[in-house]
């Protein structure tokens, strides 16, 4: 699925242009940048004027997002970000998994077997996922209360999974346009079953599409905050949500701590972001925008 | 199943009869195939809401046991009238405003950095792409930190400068200013990528001509570049004041709303009056009014969607 298009560059650059491009990207980049290099610093050096950026790297801060260090001597105790991470990988794997297989189905009947209004449909689809988090969290709330959801797998990946909806249905539909239709209709002719070109010619077109969809939806379930604060519980906590509770309230915030939280929270997201470049326009437009 | 076409309309059907075959018929499939989406998105999102815009006609606090009474417009009459609401959304407005405009210059700039071939330019890219991609609540952790009145960064370079302490989330308006900053950051890449892609699509051969008729830069840029880019910067405008709108996450955890109410947003209001508050109905009904608001920019940006389609 090549779709570089987007990105292509209109022409060569001189030398001068080359030198400011890539001394802006850095400072552009600087506060990403900053962060990992904190979480590798000593407290001391965390912390010195002017700012240090030539240290010693130290790894400590990992081991202590883990493992926090006995007062009284002994094993350390486990903070729980194993935990944390652990939930935010699965909530977000399962749910995305769940919205990709039920959205692909309506991706393709929406695309080749339009119902009448269509249009509505897909309208409406699209503005359930534009409207404001915090509209749907309010009932959502309440109603997770009484039905005993709050803080269990269960509900977060139900809301999840609806929250996925809109964007895989509309993600993987644009890939399907974008297919020929002509060969769909050649199998046909040819007496293959709906099924037979579902399977055989519409799906293995659109899998480079519908990976690049997985992946994306990931990460935006992987960032998500307020639905996470809202309805997780200390057995269910994502790492936003853990990450917010580190600095909330407390007078001195241990910067290289939360750096190297921040890092392990963000890098996986930096080279995803790498690998989806020519799919990243329609991603982020939730695939309203394919050129 | 092999000989039964599917393109021959007229064609047998081989599908058993009855009420079976009715489900079953070839014109029902694109309904069978959405149906699992719908009931998940009914049930998830729209029963919720529906449940929610009811409760908004109500008197309801979430933490009572207490039964529902029903107050008609009573909370739409109240907030419409209330001036604290005004200076929230006078907040989320000053915020929009500032961010958008300034994520569509800076985004802009990048583009026209970005439009052209050097070396490891894929590698600068991602840079520059990369803070798009990462978490609302992470970035506002950055940026809490950078902000930190004695061992921020940003404070720490001023403090060489001046002995006076640099407190940016102090004031109301070097608060504003201080999210304003943090949003346009993460989200100028975005502007980036459409003008980037409207770039691509001028024709090279206008720029040819405009080389022979010795056009000035300016002009170039007002009669080729700008026409072919002005959609595509309209629906960045317009996604970006819809989801600028709702901001929530950044101020949430930079400034919490304050100093005072200052930088509280129409979503952190929300926020308090339901979560804080329990003043469960009054914040579904200020929910509706920003749902409706929202509703209003997402069918123009729709539109705006089909019109660029329609272009040449």
């Amino acid at each position: 699925m090549s779709n570089s298009g987007a990105l292509r560059p209109i022409g060569q650059a001189g030398w001068g242009h080359t030198a400011l491009t890539t001394i802006v990207s850095l400072i552009y980049f600087f506060p990403v940048l900053f962060i990992i290099l904190t979480a590798f610093k000593t407290r001391q050096d965390a912390l010195a004027t002017p700012i240090k950026f030539i240290f010693t790297p130290t790894f400590d801060n990992f081991y202590a997002v883990f493992i926090r260090a006995s007062t009284q001597g002994g094993a350390g105790l486990d903070t729980g970000f194993g935990l944390f991470f652990f939930n935010s990988v699965f909530i977000a794997g399962f749910s995305v998994l769940l919205a990709l297989i039920i959205g692909t189905a309506a991706a393709y009947g929406f695309s080749r077997f339009p119902l009448k209004g269509n249009d509505t449909y897909l309208f409406i689809i699209l503005t359930t996922r534009m409207l404001p988090p915090i509209i749907a969290i309010i009932p959502i709330f309440v109603i997770f209360r009484i039905f005993g959801l709050s803080g269990s797998y269960t509900g977060i990946i139900a809301l999840y999974t609806a929250f996925n909806l809109p964007f895989s249905i509309w993600m993987v539909k644009s890939f399907f346009d974008d297919l020929d239709r002509d060969i769909e209709d050649a199998a046909r002719m040819d007496g293959s079953s709906e099924w037979g070109v579902f399977r055989k010619i519409a799906f293995p077109q659109v899998l480079a599409g519908m990976a690049a969809t997985f992946v994306f939806a990931i990460i935006l379930t992987w960032n998500e905050f307020l639905f996470a604060l809202m309805l997780t519980g200390t057995e269910t906590r994502t790492v936003p949500v853990a990450i917010a509770r580190t600095i909330g309230g407390q007078v001195g915030v241990d910067w290289g701590l939360l750096s190297a939280i921040e890092t392990l929270f963000i890098i996986p997201v930096v080279v995803v972001t790498f690998l989806l470049q020519n799919q990243l326009l329609r991603g982020v437009t939730f695939g309203t925008i394919r050129k | 199943m092999t000989q039964a076409a599917k393109s021959f309309p007229d064609a047998p059907p081989r599908t058993p009869a009855g009420f079976l075959g009715w489900i079953m018929a070839p014109q029902r499939r694109g309904a069978w195939l959405v149906t699992p989406a719908l009931l998940t998105l009914f049930l998830v999102n729209i029963f919720p809401l529906m449940w929610s815009f009811g409760l908004s006609f109500f008197d309801y606090k979430a933490n009572r046991a207490k039964a529902p009474v029903f107050k008609g417009l009573d909370n739409y009459v109240a907030i419409l009238n209330d001036p604290e609401i005004w200076g929230r959304f006078q907040n989320t407005a000053l915020i929009v405003i500032g961010s958008v405009f300034l994520q569509l210059i800076v985004g802009f700039l990048l583009a026209l950095l970005f439009s052209r071939e050097f070396p490891l330019r894929r590698y600068l890219l991602m840079l520059v792409l990369s803070p798009m991609m990462l978490s609302l609540s992470a970035v506002g952790v950055f940026f809490k930190l950078f902000y930190d009145p004695t061992l921020g960064f940003i404070s720490r370079i001023i403090s060489m400068f001046t002995t006076e302490t640099f407190v940016i989330l102090s004031t109301p308006m070097s608060a504003i200013i201080a999210i304003v900053i943090c949003d346009a950051w993460m989200w100028s890449p975005f502007v980036m990528l459409l003008v980037l892609a409207g770039l691509v699509s001028v024709p090279k051969y206008l720029y040819e001509a405009a080389e022979i008729d010795r056009a000035t830069p300016w002009r170039r840029f007002t009669t080729i570049t700008f026409p072919y880019i002005k959609s595509l910067l309209l629906l960045a405008l317009l996604f970006r004041t819809i989801e600028t709108f709702k901001i929530f996450d950044v101020v949430y955890l930079l400034t919490e709303g304050g100093p005072g109410s200052s930088t509280e947003t129409i979503s952190v209001y929300v926020y308090r009056l339901a979560f804080q508050f329990f003043q469960t109905s009054k914040a579904s009904a200020l929910g509706y009014i920003l749902l409706f608001a929202v509703i209003v920019l997402t069918s123009l940006y729709l539109y705006a969607i089909q019109a660029r389609r329609a272009e040449p």
